[in-house]
């Protein structure tokens, strides 16, 4: 098994860090006073900021520690929550996603744009009410416009430890040394004797005299990785002696000064020919590492498939086991291949689990979305999400993450009116959008439910005909008008800005579907709103099947469309010969014979069977030779050289080793009712 | 299929190195050759399940380690007659990418005989005329002692759409 990439483990990290804050900053928006929010909402911001600069994440290191800073000051009570801060907050974590993802990519203006909103998010509440972006920038040009006369004294301290850290005390050394001519000077009072000396650890200071025009951001600049665990201390050496209350905010300042605004700087009265004493700064050790991380673990899902593999494999070697120990006469044998018979199933049913997540890992996503989307339409919107503890394998669940925000998408912008209209209808203020999870038998079922407007039958046809995707006139039935939105050719510019419908896009949601063998229904009422259904197989997860036999092959039929199971007596063979359907209390049943459709050219047993499938509103018939039982199964793909086979939806390891292939249902109906339909034309 | 292009393919396929390692398994009384890197393990024969409707060069699939995997007739590719398992009879399990994916094949075969290494110098693009198989399915010949291994072109027999026989429904 290979090693991860560190940088990968970090995207991982980091992915869950900023949706712990993201999750943290959503509760915030209903508690704005609420400490323990603000608090996790720090720790997160913190562990992102630290482990973000270990990897070498600067620019997202250095952007995330403003907004660290600015949660510090609301932690301390220095200014208060406000949703101003929240919003801002939100969005600047959007930019940290795009820094963890894309680091090397020019974000600039974003983060700057981000950052002023964050500080007057901030400002506002400290200085005076309501300042604008501007009005706040202003002092901070100033403060940073005054320039050192003649250099600087700088004095610092790393951690102990930061060298176990990676921090090399030289490289910051050399950064100075950049800004202008430097006279260094190492304190090494603190090195004990040799005896006690730990080599890893960094027991010098330094004093550096700089001589240059540089402003103070640019020194913070250099030491804007290390700043918060270290003492540092800057005095202007000649001239005026200003800004120095803002080193006790610790607050580096940003490269671009004059286009981030910060907290409004006190601007200290400027006392001429007198170095002010600077206070060192001592942060706080870094908060302790989230408590909650150690409950869940993340594993690749390949490593998951592995284990799921060897489990197979015990448990086939093991049955091989229970047969020999059955067959001695060893007392001793047999005991131990009892246990290991319990304990491997026990295995097997732990396995089987261990990839199913609750949906609601994906539901939690969308109060995001939705907060978002409210804001930016205009509309009240309020989320209800219903069976959040339904669970899903985790590929499901990750391959639907983008086809439902579509959705979700599409019934704010396209489902629900704006308030006034909901009003003038009757209706209450604010929509609501339902997210729904249920499992029926081997599906689950997960719909998008709005009570909007519905969807407009007229504009989806005038679109169908303009884009040639139907005849003009052309009759169909609701369904298959409602449908048509899933077309490939639905989706224009046009659709989007006339709200005609809700194609945008949706062919892709088809597509992913249907990958994951899933169906969609819609179901849309004028005036009352309109609910998508996907409805996606358990993949890869356990379905309960009916093993059977047909020649010498067995196959499983998913338990869950199982109706029920006849006998076909020879009379009733010999009479359908010919015809091939059944009659079923009163109704007709095609049926299909397995035996032929797989050509096993065998005889077919003298008491053959008919299992009665259904997709819910079609039955067929399948004819097989025995009907062995019910079957745990695992569902296994198969490979892309069958890819050709419709007939099998998969395969499945039987408990002596050999493979059994599952019998995709929707196929078979659907070949079940082509051969209806041709006895029918053939009268 | 022309000689420049399966001259093509041949030099690709030596590219990288003046020799290449394989292991020789004999079919149908030739010899052929597979890189001896793609190789996942020889098995003994396993219980087979038929899988109605397929191509018929892989009509079936096995469990390989708990893996629901499908097992090849390469004779079926080559247009050979097909033939019962001896008692020396293998299954070769490889790798291969499939779209973009990699892909685990069960191949059979009569007997396999060694891991070897094949030099660049002695093999030869297949002749133009003259096969009695597919020209593009096989890689290249190698020369040795007096007799020829068959290097099958594996992407070209697995990626290409067989005849379908047998299809259901």
């Amino acid at each position: 098994m290979s090693t991860l990439d560190p940088v990968a483990v970090f995207r991982m990290e980091a992915a869950e860090c900023l949706e712990a804050i993201e999750a943290g900053l959503l509760d915030l928006t209903h508690q704005l006073d609420d400490k323990d929010l603000v608090d996790a909402v720090f720790r997160g911001l913190h562990t992102l900021k630290g482990s973000g600069a270990m990897f070498g994440f600067e620019a997202l290191a250095a952007f995330t520690h403003h907004c660290e800073t600015a949660f510090d000051r609301v932690r301390k009570g220095e200014v208060g929550a406000t949703s101003e801060l929240v919003a801002a907050v939100l969005a600047a974590q959007d930019h940290m996603r795009a820094l963890v993802d894309q680091p090397d990519a020019d974000h600039g203006d974003t983060g700057h744009k981000l950052l002023a909103q964050l500080q007057a998010a901030v400002g506002a509440k400290a200085a005076a009410p309501a300042t604008a972006t501007a009005a706040v920038a202003a002092p901070v040009q100033e403060a940073s416009a005054k320039k050192a006369k003649n250099g600087w004294r700088i004095r610092f301290r790393l951690p102990a430890n930061s060298m176990a850290n990676g921090t090399n005390p030289l490289g910051l050394l050399d950064e100075l040394r950049d800004l202008g001519e430097c006279t260094v000077r190492a304190d090494t009072s603190a090195i004990p004797p040799l005896d006690e000396l730990t080599p890893t650890e960094l027991y010098i200071s330094w004093d550096v005299t700089l001589m240059s025009e540089q402003d103070r951001s640019a020194i913070d600049d250099v030491f804007i990785f290390v700043l918060d665990d270290m003492e540092l201390s800057v005095e202007e050496i000649d001239g005026a002696a200003a800004a120095m209350a803002a080193l006790v905010e610790a607050k580096p300042a940003p490269a671009a000064a004059a286009s981030v605004s910060s907290p409004p700087v006190p601007v200290v009265p400027v006392q001429e020919f007198r170095p002010v004493e600077a206070v060192p700064v001592k942060r706080e050790a870094p908060a302790a590492i989230q408590a909650k991380a150690a409950e869940n673990v993340r594993v690749p899902a390949e490593r998951l498939d592995e284990l799921m593999d060897r489990v197979g494999e015990l448990v086939i070697a093991q049955s091989r086991l229970s047969q020999l120990a059955s067959a001695s006469t060893d007392i001793a044998l047999r005991s131990v291949s009892e246990e290991i018979e319990r304990l491997s199933g026990e295995l097997r049913d732990t396995m089987m689990v261990l990839r199913m997540v609750p949906v609601a890992t994906l539901f939690s996503r969308f109060r995001r979305l939705v907060h978002d989307l409210a804001r930016e339409t205009g509309k009240a919107i309020e989320l209800v999400m219903e069976g959040e503890s339904t669970e899903v394998d985790k590929t499901v669940i990750e391959r639907l993450a983008d086809p439902l925000v579509h959705l979700v998408r599409n019934s704010i912008d396209h489902g629900l009116e704006v308030p006034a209209d909901r009003l003038a209808a009757g209706k209450a203020k604010a929509g609501t959008i339902t997210l729904s999870a249920r499992q029926a038998g081997g599906e689950v079922i997960i719909s998008i439910k709005d009570d909007g407007r519905g969807i407009n039958r007229e504009r989806v046809r005038a679109k169908a005909e303009s884009s040639g995707l139907i005849h003009p006139g052309q009759p169909l039935s609701d369904p298959e008008l409602l449908q048509l939105i899933f077309a490939p050719g639905f989706s224009t510019a046009a659709a989007i800005t006339n709200l005609s419908g809700r194609g945008v896009g949706m062919d892709v949601v088809k597509k992913t579907v249907e990958e994951l063998r899933g169906a969609i229904d819609i179901v849309s009422m004028p005036g009352q709103g309109s609910e998508v259904s996907l409805r996606i197989p358990l993949t890869l997860a356990i379905i309960d099947g009916l093993l059977v036999r047909v020649g010498s092959g067995r196959y499983v039929i998913p338990l869950a469309a199982v109706e029920e199971c006849l006998e076909l007596s020879l009379e009733e063979d010999l009479r359908s010969r010919g015809r091939s359907f059944i009659s079923l209390r009163d109704s007709l049943v095609p049926f299909l014979r397995l035996r032929d459709l797989f050509r096993t050219g065998t005889k077919p047993d003298v008491h053959q069977k008919v299992v009665v499938i259904s997709t819910g509103t079609e039955r067929v018939g399948l004819v097989v030779d025995q009907i062995i039982g019910d079957h745990q199964t695992v569902i296994k793909s198969m490979s892309k050289l069958h890819n050709d086979v419709a007939t099998f939806s998969g395969a499945t390891i039987l408990g002596d080793g050999s493979v059994a292939l599952i019998l995709d249902i929707g196929h078979l109906v659907a070949a079940g009712q082509q051969q209806e339909a041709q006895l029918r034309a053939a009268g | 299929m022309n000689a420049t292009a399966a001259l093509e393919r041949f030099d690709n396929h030596w590219s990288y190195a003046e020799e290449v390692e394989v292991l020789t398994f004999d079919l149908n009384g030739e010899t052929f050759a597979l890189e001896a890197a793609i190789v996942q393990e020889i098995l003994d024969l396993l219980p087979e399940t038929a899988v109605p409707g397929s191509q018929p060069f892989v009509a079936s699939v096995i469990n390989f380690r708990g893996k629901v995997i499908p097992l090849a007739d390469l004779r079926l590719a080559f247009g050979m007659e097909a033939a019962e398992a001896t008692i020396d009879s293998r299954f070769i399990v490889i790798e291969i990418d499939l779209q973009g994916e990699p892909t685990l094949v069960g191949l059979r075969t009569d007997k396999v005989n060694e891991v070897t290494t094949l030099a660049k110098t002695s093999s030869e693009a297949p002749p133009s005329v003259g096969m009695r198989w597919r020209a593009d399915y096989i890689n290249c010949l190698v020369k040795r002692g007096g007799e020829f291994i068959i290097l099958p072109n594996l992407q070209a027999i697995f990626s290409s759409r067989h005849d379908a026989a047998g299809a259901v429904t």
